[in-house]
């Protein structure tokens, strides 16, 4: 549930720069590798997600397969969330074998959903390697995980959490700075 | 389903206590564990890591225990097969003590089937466990209502309005009783079909919406789906009709009357089948027929139902 007056990290158009920046270094990256696919971690690192593959299809002018990733089966903090977990299917419409994967998440934290999302997708395959891309790096690492590709970085104290919002499902694009309790 | 809903159960002992939300949380569950089944890689998930299960089954049962097992495994768990004839309750044990005796092994949830109606309300009242009712005499049988829904709502995207009749042995199928909750619950329509001997009219004083009917060929042009039940000859079936030629003769599903219903007719059967009795093999095989479709979706359907109650959240009813 949206705060209600939390201060405003990003608005829409610095969101929008940040994606460009981020899309520019993944494009640099794998320009010529025809082997690059998305995996967007659900919820809002799929809608992250698609938004690179539009800007990366028309950076590169060729097809990004798209993949959903859901991690609620894998996280280690399951019995300790506040309502009934909601599974939802994870889709890869793709073999992993040999592919480059980025996985796209919102803000990287913990470093514990990634670790999820590791073995969520070592469970569907071996790809030949997997890059981290996140619109923010908000640090609080509980586990030795970094991003390769970072649409920005700020320090975030621990009892605050930054919230993405995003158009698709929250009717806006902003990055917002909410309470944690 | 919202984000904030809660399965607020701590136990399945039948779908009575269940609301429609309740139910579509575990549908929409097992839609996300159905795609587990069919990873082409590892079919198993660590959801349910370091939980202990306990298969507690006092009657025979190949096709549900097993279904019980493989979605256990599939969630990670840790799974004891308790074997009802080689344990103490051969020496005279009260089901209460064999409850007292695992409960100190600290289960996290017991899958019993029992012939009494009622041993796992008895059960869920001496332990702490979340009990799942495999099967209670001629009670309930939950998982089996929740797939054969589940199977009825990836076929027709709904349940509401749909039109279902289940056929044969209605007095001593457990199976009919949680899908007459479940179905009416979700609004579809319930036509039962058999003989009088076979339907108890009373059943119309619990589920007032129902339709009963003891002639088949009027009904089946009716309906979306038709459910054909086993005869359980075990049970006392055979006590209730004047033959096993007449009742063929009366209300077999066969080919000639399958040709009375809709193309796109549901055949579904909870198994096992007996073929040549309430269903015949070109129709248990051929094409209108869901029932190894519902095999299929036993699994991801008990592994929602497991995963929902040994991840509680919030104020639990029993």
């Amino acid at each position: 549930m949206p705060q209600a007056n939390a201060p405003c990290l990003l608005d829409a158009k610095q969101m929008e720069v940040h994606l460009q920046r981020l899309c520019r270094e993944i494009s640099a990256v794998f320009g010529s590798d025809a082997s690059i696919a998305l995996l967007g971690i659900r919820t809002r690192g799929l809608y992250l997600a698609e938004r690179l593959k539009a800007m990366l299809e028309s950076n590169l002018q060729k097809e990004i397969p798209l993949g959903i990733l859901d991690i609620t089966l894998y996280r280690d903090d399951l019995s300790e969330l506040a309502g009934s977990p909601i599974v939802r299917p994870t889709e890869i419409p793709f073999s992993l074998k040999d592919r480059s994967v980025i996985l796209v998440d919102d803000v990287l934290f913990t470093g514990r959903t990634i670790r999820a999302a590791l073995d969520a997708l070592l469970d569907h395959g071996r790809p030949k390697r997997v890059w981290l891309a996140v619109l923010v790096d908000r640090g609080g690492r509980e586990l030795p995980i970094q991003a390769e590709f970072v649409g920005i970085k700020m320090d975030v104290a621990m009892d605050s959490r930054v919230s993405v919002h995003m158009k698709d499902v929250d009717g806006e694009d902003a990055v917002l700075l909410e309470s944690r309790s | 389903m919202p984000q904030t809903y809660r399965f607020p159960h701590r136990h399945l002992l039948g779908i009575e206590p269940l609301t429609p939300q309740d139910i579509l949380a575990i549908l929409d569950q097992a839609r996300a564990f159905e795609e587990v089944c069919e990873r082409p890689e590892i079919k198993i998930v660590p959801a349910l890591r370091k939980r202990l299960i306990v298969n507690l089954f006092f009657e025979n049962s190949t096709r549900t225990r097993n279904s019980f097992e493989i979605a256990e495994k599939r969630l990670s768990a840790e799974i004891i097969n308790f074997d009802a004839d080689t344990s103490s309750l051969s020496k005279g044990e009260t089901l209460v003590d064999t409850a007292l005796n695992l409960q100190a092994m600290h289960p996290d949830l017991i899958v019993m089937r029992h012939s009494a109606p009622g041993a796992h309300a008895l059960l869920a009242r001496h332990m702490k466990a979340s009990i799942v009712n495999a099967g209670d005499g001629a009670h309930e049988h939950p998982t089996q209502a929740l797939l054969d829904a589940y199977t009825l709502r990836k076929r027709f995207s709904r349940l509401e309005g749909l039109r279902v009749a289940i056929v044969g042995d209605i007095r001593n199928s457990r199976v009919v009783r949680s899908n007459l909750w479940l179905l009416t619950k979700m609004g579809a329509h319930v036509t039962l079909v058999g003989p009088p001997t076979l339907v108890p009219a009373e059943l119309k004083e619990t589920w007032p919406g129902i339709e009963i009917a003891h002639e088949l060929e009027p009904v089946l042009p009716h309906q979306d789906a038709v459910m054909m039940l086993r005869c359980q000859f075990e049970r006392g079936t055979g006590a209730f009709i004047p033959g096993q030629g007449e009742y063929v003769r009366f209300y077999q599903l066969n080919a000639q009357r399958l040709r009375l219903c809709r193309p796109d007719v549901a055949v579904l059967h909870p198994g096992p089948i007996n073929r040549g009795v309430e269903i015949t093999s070109e129709v248990a095989d051929g094409p209108n027929n869901l029932i190894l479709d519902q095999v299929t979706n036993g699994v991801p359907v008990r592994m929602a139902v497991l995963f929902l109650l040994c991840n509680p959240h919030g104020e639990q009813v029993p």
